[in-house]
Order: structure tokens, then sequence, then C-alpha cells
């Protein structure tokens, strides 16, 4: 009995040291040379992508590697396989670990200046590469675009379920208020329009003064947030849940019964200003300021608070205050997201800021992991990509992605990668052994 | 004065389904501190089941199997759904609940909406899209008192859900369980040292709450004979607002805020356009939680939430 346990678990250990050895030689490519092996495959796809699709078998490039393809026609796993493994792993691979040496003098160089201009040459990179892959189709486009709104919008719900440990069911309703804010604004000043009349400013404006509706959008939201926030942060316990639920459906009704904006038709008419780009520049921008916050005095006080808000109040945070700007701060970015989101499908309706939408927030934040930057953009982008990728299997896609979340659950309770800092400067370094690590392995041997 | 007297017979039956499913919540909420989102697809299983059950048994007595008068039928279906429904609800706990009992209570609730999508999902999948009509069992009968029109559904529901309240209230006050319950309110720490074991109680709590869910999803049935997969969400989230607004683990107190949320609803609806129920209703509810913030019988408490 006990050889065989001894036995498997040995197995078990001679195939994890064995990936382990096939995965050695990558443990040193620096973030920078995946990045440059991610830009070089894309690039390759565009080049050769659909010669190569019709060569494996395919009639065009497949959009989400490959998921949708496989789903809907089984025959051709071996064709997207190839396909996967000719444009994506094979390039990716090479480049990463044959450009190894050069791309981690790079990356040191790189730190040598400050660390901004490093991040800046990084987030560029990534930005080619997703432009070049969201080129493809307009579906890509689209899928990337709501991924990225998805992650501003999971981080913005992770400070309060995450960082505060509150539990707010609202944030589609901050959600509703932004993107109706802002779509309002850019109609009224922008846009020639049946009900708002003709347009206040010159539309050729517009572009240039798009972030401006989006802060607003964000301030109105905020300013919906105090209608939760000075009834629910006088007590504590979990009225917060309730309280946000009210909030939720009155937000809803209201929107159903302004028929200036549409009422339950909906709004539409929005200017396609949320391309690629500005949305891109939004999403980082919130993971950049996001992780500031929470890291920020700020930030820890609302971990503090969450912990234990008596001692925390000893140790001179004013609770109540904390709450009130935390709250205010996530609200705000669901705001932007709302904005965004509006833009981007150029139509909303109170609709889809229900119940079903409050659903799949919770999953992205409870699935990346709660208090994690790193979580927060895991779990939005998993979430999402998931869930285009079983969109051939319909209905079995919402059974599916129920049970891994309960899995998740079950096994890691607080998310995948929950309670993780995210550490700039620990990622874009270079991976390379510095000299005096090399000094003193050689002393040691 | 009369259209008065015919809303608050509305009410009552509205607010009905409310306070029994509130009941489920409140119980849960009260005895192991947790959110049981699953609750309100749990009531459209319920639902379900006694669509089945009833069916069954109406196809029996036509075949001639078995001669059964329709209030008997009716009877055996509420009793026979609520006990199925009881397994479904500790089938929750099981999967759901009792694994992460150490987890931050926040997971636990996200679970439980994850079953409840599959349970919305797995129904449709199983039933296909088109709605159920429920059977009549009763034949709709009139009365009018006075002006005010009282049909013999709606008197059948509001004693029935009545009954169950007092019963569920005499189980909780007079009986050992119920008496577990209670101490397991109290201090869900501490009791289960002093012998109480913690997983019947709380399998005990979800299949009470699961029973009740379920009559009441018969009740609607009764009353709104057309059943379809999502019939459980907004009445489940709608009935968790009134279980918290009677404050926690009050039988009485999600009662009455059934009932309440049922009253304000219906008059909001009456007075107003309709379109404007829901913004009227839960601005009176923000408005009762701002000044009575543990709900009307919830006492002040400093819960050390677990996250």
């Amino acid at each position: 009995m006990a050889e065989s346990t001894n036995n498997s678990s040995a197995g078990r250990k001679g195939l994890s040291v064995r990936l382990g050895k096939a995965w050695e030689p990558f443990t040193k490519v620096p973030l920078l040379g995946w990045l440059l092996g991610i830009l070089v495959a894309v690039a390759l796809e565009q080049l050769v992508g659909t010669p190569l699709a019709h060569l494996v078998g395919l009639s065009k490039i497949p959009v989400l590697f490959g998921f949708v393809i496989v789903l809907k026609q089984p025959v051709l796993l071996p064709g997207t396989l190839l396909y996967i493994l000719l444009i994506y792993l094979l390039p990716v691979g090479l480049v990463a670990r044959l450009g190894a040496a050069l791309t981690n003098k790079l990356a040191a160089r790189l730190l040598q200046s400050p660390l901004w201009v490093s991040a800046i040459v990084h987030v560029g990179l990534l930005y080619a590469s997703l432009h070049m892959w969201a080129d493809i189709s307009d579906y890509r486009d689209l899928v990337l675009r709501l991924t990225l709104i998805a992650i501003i919008l999971t981080l913005s719900l992770n400070i309060v379920n995450g960082y505060m440990g509150e539990f707010s069911c609202s944030h589609p309703g901050f959600m509703a208020l932004g993107a109706y804010a802002a779509s309002a604004f850019t109609v009224i000043f922008f846009v020639e329009d049946k009900v708002f009349g003709s347009p206040l400013l010159p539309p050729a404006l517009g572009p240039f003064l798009f972030p401006l509706a989006l802060i607003f959008g964000g301030v109105i939201s905020a300013l919906g947030a105090l209608l939760v926030a000075i009834p629910s942060f006088r007590t504590r316990g979990d009225y917060l849940a309730i309280i946000s639920l009210a909030f939720l459906f009155i937000v809803k009704s209201l929107i159903e019964n302004l028929e200036i904006l549409g009422g339950p038709r909906g709004f539409m008419s929005q200017p396609d200003w949320a391309n690629l780009p500005t949305v891109f520049i939004w999403c980082m921008g919130s993971i950049w300021i996001i992780n500031n916050f929470v890291s920020s005095t700020l930030g820890k006080s609302l971990n503090a608070v969450r912990d234990e808000e008596t001692a925390a109040n000893a140790m001179t945070v004013n609770t109540r205050r904390t709450k009130m700007v935390g709250f205010q701060f996530a609200a705000f970015w669901a705001g932007v997201a709302g904005g965004l989101f509006a833009h981007v499908m150029r139509y909303v309706n109170p609709g889809s800021f229900g119940i079903q939408k409050l659903a799949e927030m919770l999953a992205m934040v409870y699935f990346g992991g709660l208090n994690s930057v790193v979580g927060s953009i895991v779990g939005a982008v998993g979430f999402n990509l998931l869930s285009e990728a079983l969109r051939p299997l319909e209905l079995f896609k919402w059974i599916i992605i129920p049970l891994l979340l309960i899995l998740v659950m079950l096994y890691r309770p607080t998310g995948l990668i929950a309670f993780r800092e995210f550490d700039i400067a620990n990622l874009l370094k270079p991976k390379r052994k510095s000299e005096e690590e090399v000094e003193h392995a050689i002393a040691t041997d | 004065m009369t259209s008065f007297l015919q809303n608050i017979v509305n009410a009552l039956q509205w607010g009905s389904f409310y306070a029994l499913i509130a009941l489920g919540y409140s119980m849960v909420y009260g005895v192991l501190m947790l959110f049981n989102f699953a609750h309100g697809d749990i009531f459209m299983v319920g639902a379900y089941i006694g669509f089945f059950v009833s069916t069954g048994l109406v196809a029996l007595s036509a075949l001639g199997a078995l001669t059964l008068p329709s209030w008997l039928i009716l009877t055996l279906t509420i009793i026979v759904a609520m006990f199925l429904t009881s397994f479904v609800g500790m089938l929750v706990e099981r999967i759901g609940y009792r694994p992460l009992r150490g987890a931050p209570r926040a997971s636990a609730a996200i679970t439980g909406l994850m079953i409840g999508i599959i349970l919305e999902t797995g129904n449709l999948a199983l039933l296909g899209a088109q709605r159920v009509s429920f059977p009549a069992l009763i034949e709709s009968v009139t009365y009018n008192i006075g002006g005010v029109f009282v049909t013999n559904k709606k008197v059948l529901i509001v004693v029935v859900s009545l009954l169950l309240m007092f019963a569920l209230h005499q189980f909780v006050q007079r009986t050992k369980w119920g008496m577990a319950m209670r101490a397991m309110a109290v201090d869900f720490v501490v009791v289960p040292l002093m012998g109480v074991p913690l997983n019947t109680i709380a399998a005990l709590t979800f299949a009470l709450g699961s029973g009740l869910a379920a009559a009441a999803g018969i009740l609607f049935g009764v009353a709104y004979p057309v059943l379809d997969p999502y019939m459980g969400i907004l009445f489940g989230w709608k009935a968790f607002v009134a279980a918290i607004l009677g404050g926690r683990g009050s039988i009485l107190g999600a009662a009455l805020a059934g009932f309440l949320l049922g009253f304000i609803e219906i008059f909001v609806a009456a007075i107003f356009p309709s379109t404007l129920r829901d913004l009227i209703a839960y601005s009176i509810i923000l408005l009762i939680l701002t000044f009575r913030p543990h709900g009307f019988f919830g006492e002040a408490y400093s819960a050390k939430l677990r996250l």
C-alpha cells in the first residue's frame, strides 16, 4: 500500500520534473522577450495567416485561438492545433528563447532610465501586438475592447468586495449611471440628435473632449454612490448588500422611466469614439491608478478597516471616511467603464444593467481573486475569453462556467490569484542572474 | 375605499409569496450568517416539482387509476413538493456551502449564485424553452364582499402561507431542533462545541427554507399558472431585500417585511404609473434602511466579517 502511494507520488514528481526541465530554457526570458515574441507571432499571422489557414484546411484564420472552430467542427482539431503551433507557439517560443540574451540586455538598459520609460515601452509593445491581433477581424476587435472594459469593471468591484471586504451589488447600477451620463454628454454636445437637437460644440472637437465625457460619467456614478454609502456605512454588517441591491433596482427603474434617455427602448446614436487605442489607454490608466490607490495609505487603511474595524479606528484611521472614499472611487471607475461600454456598443438599454450583469461581474472578481490587481486582470480576461470561446455550446456554456467557478471557490475560496501585490519593477526586470549572484555561485562551487 | 380594500387583498396575496421566500433567506442568514443566492431558483424548482406532481396526479385521476378530489391533489402536491424541494435545498447546502464553511462568507454566496444559474440553465436544457402552465386544480370562485372582489384562490394562498409561517414559528420556538437553530443564530462558533451538530442544523435550515420556497412556488402557480425557468430571479432578489429588511434571523420580521414589500409594490402600482413601481418601492426601502439600518427586528450587532 505504502509502496504504491510512493510510486504514484514519484511518478507525479517525475512528470513535474520533466515539465520543469522543458520549461527551464524559458525561465531566463524577461517579459520584454515574451512581448517581442507575441509581436512577431501576430505579425506573422497578418502576413501568412490566411494562406496557412487554407493550407491546414481551415476556411479562414481562427478568430479565438480555434476554440470556436473546434467546438463547432471537431474534425478540424488537428488543422487548428497545427495552426496554433505554427503561428503562435513556435514563433513566440523561438523568439523568446533565442532573443533572451538580447532582450535581457535591453530590459536591463531600460531599467537604467526611470521606471516609467520601461513601463511605457512594455505597454507600447503590448498595444502593438493587440492592435495587430485585433486587426484581423471586427469580432476580435470587439471582444478585445469588451475585455479591456471588463478589466476596469473587475478592478473597480474588487476595490469594494476585495480590498474593502464589503459585498456590493450595485455595480451594474454605477455602470448604467456612467453609461447614460457619458452618452448624454457626447450626444448633447457633439451629435445631431432627434431628441437633443443640434450639437452645442463642433463635432470635430468630440474625440478630444471624449475623456471629459467619460470623467463626467464617472463623477455622476460617484455621486450616485453617495446614496448607497451614506446609509450603509453608518453601521457595520451586511446592509451594504441590500442597500446596494435596492439602489440597483432604483437606477434601473429610473432609467426606464426617463423618456428623454429612451426609456426601456434604450439609448443610441453614441459616436464611435471608443476605439481600441482609447479603450486600451483608459484600461492601462485605470490599472495604474487603481494599483497606486490600493498600495497608498488610503488603500492600506481600506484593508485595515476590512480586517478589524475597531483596531483600525484605534490606529487613527477614519473608518467612515475611508469606506466612503473607497466606495466612491470604485463607483467612479465603474462609471467610466460604463461610458466606454456605451460608446463601444453604441447602444445601451436598461436591461443590460441588471442582475445578470451583476452575476457576471461577481464571477469575474471571484474567479480572478480578491484583493489583487493581477487577479482582477486574470479574472476579467479569463472569464471573457472563456465565455466567448464556449459560445458555440450555447446553453451548456451557462452550466460549464458556473461549475468552473464553483470548483474555483471550493479549492481556492478567494479566487485564483488572491492577495497578491503587483510589483511592476519586479515584472520588468531582466531575468538573468545579477553579477553578485554569479560570483556567489562561483564561490560556492 | 373599495379600491383601497381591493388593493389590500391583492397586496396580501402578493406579499405572501415574498414572505414565504424571505423566510428561507432569513433563516439561512440568521443561523449561518450566509446569503443563499440560490434560493430564488429553489423557489423556481419547487414550482416545477409542484407542476410535475400535480400534473401526474391529475393524469392519474383522469385515467381512473385513483379518484382524488382536486383539493386533495393540491394538498398532496404541496406536501410532496415541499418534501422533495427540501432535498434540493440540502443538496445546495452540501455542494455549495458545507465545503466552504471556513472560507470567506462571500465565496459561499458566489457558489450559491452559480448553483442558481446552473438550476436555471439545467431546467432550460431539460425542459426546453417553452413555458409550462400549471394545471388548474381549483375552480376560481369570486366573492363580492361590499364591492371588494375576493377569489377563493387569494384566500387559499393567504391562509396557507399564514399557516406555514405559524407552523415554522412553532417549530423554531417549541422544538429541540428549533432551539438548536436559535442557539446557532446567537453564536455559531461556540454552540457546535456544546454538542449541537452544526452540519445537521445547517442542512435542516436549508431544508426548511426550501420547503417554504416550494410552497410559495406552488401557490404562485395556482395564482399565475405560467412557469418559466427564470421566474425565480427577480422574486428571489426582492425577497432577499425583504429578508434583511426584517432583521437578521427574525422570522416574524422576515414575514412582515415580505408582506410590507408586497403592500408597497401593489400600492405604488395602484397610485402611480406602474412603470414607477420599482423606483418608488425601493426608494421607500432605502429610506427605511437609512433610519433603521438593522431592519425591523434585528439587533444592533457588530459582526466581524470573515472577510
